[in-house]
């Protein structure tokens, strides 16, 4: 398997500590995400949204949040064969785990450069496909990790901290 | 600028009846690209674009857009049109291209959204 982290600077240790030591989250959301279901996909990224509206999360990061939470679900929707997400609340982070059954994505390196893409005509004709998917949880998030490969299934999580 | 005058700048059509036409408009951005879209609007925006598809309501959800302006003609259909009055998001379809109305928009000094 292909691994691909990215952590912001000045969070290695917030996030080297988060991992080692997972605490148990208040609060756990999930959702399926249907293999090219566009009527319901962003639903997922839309309800953790509005619960940590609802937890009083400064809108800034509530923005980072939903973006990258809705690439990530896009891309589930959009690339593979379907998947699930899984939200972790805690009291000072969110931790997003997007899980799908395939089919792998060759070349990481070659998905986080802005503007490449590999999405069909269906999801082009929609609006996405622009390449800037993984780009866009990249920069709204404080850590990044993807573990993929061709033919294999994809597992990408990140961690937003509310500061 | 207000919603009401970009509709009379555009002789634009509103969808959504109900929407309070009197909301200050702060800026605008102009794309047909999802990612585009949310990558480049941190504040209230008003949105061009030709996309009529459930998901450009759903960003709404995600980003802070004050209204959409549906380009070239472009008419989403009754059910999108619902779930954005569920969301109290004021609709907007005009005849011009988007490079014509957000040319309009900037003109009569409707600023860029800070990307």
């Amino acid at each position: 398997m292909a691994e691909y982290w990215h952590i912001r600077e000045g969070f290695e240790e917030a996030v080297r500590k988060h991992f080692e030591q997972p605490p148990e989250a208040d609060v756990t959301l999930d959702s399926v995400i249907p293999e090219k279901d566009f009527n319901s996909a962003g639903k997922g990224s839309a309800d953790v949204k509005n619960l940590l509206k609802r937890l009083g999360v400064d809108p800034e990061i509530l923005r980072r949040v939903a973006v990258a939470a809705y690439e990530a679900e896009i891309n589930v929707a959009a690339h593979s064969l379907g998947g699930a997400m899984l939200s972790h609340i805690h009291p000072n982070l969110i931790h997003m785990i997007f899980q799908d059954n395939g089919p792998g994505i060759g070349n990481i390196e070659q998905a986080m450069i802005p503007g490449f893409s590999t999405a069909d005509d269906m999801v082009r004709e929609l609006g996405f496909g622009a390449g800037l998917g993984l780009p866009n949880i990249k920069k709204n998030t404080d850590a990044l990790h993807i573990n993929s490969e061709a033919g294999n299934t994809t597992f990408l999580e990140f961690l937003i901290f509310f500061k | 600028m207000t919603l009401k005058d970009i509709v009379q700048l555009l002789d634009g059509e509103v969808l959504t009846p109900e929407a309070d036409l009197e909301v200050e408009v702060p800026c605008a951005f102009a794309s047909d690209l999802i990612s585009d879209i949310l990558m480049c609007t941190k504040e209230p925006t008003l949105l061009l674009t030709g996309l009529t598809n459930n998901q450009v309501i759903r960003l709404s959800d995600m980003i802070d857009i004050v209204g959409v302006i549906f380009v070239r003609g472009k008419r989403p259909l009754d059910e999108i049109t619902a779930m954005a009055l569920e969301r109290n998001l004021p609709l907007i379809c005009t005849n011009l291209t988007m490079y014509r109305s957000s040319g309009l928009l900037f003109n009569a000094g409707l600023r860029s959204c800070k990307i």
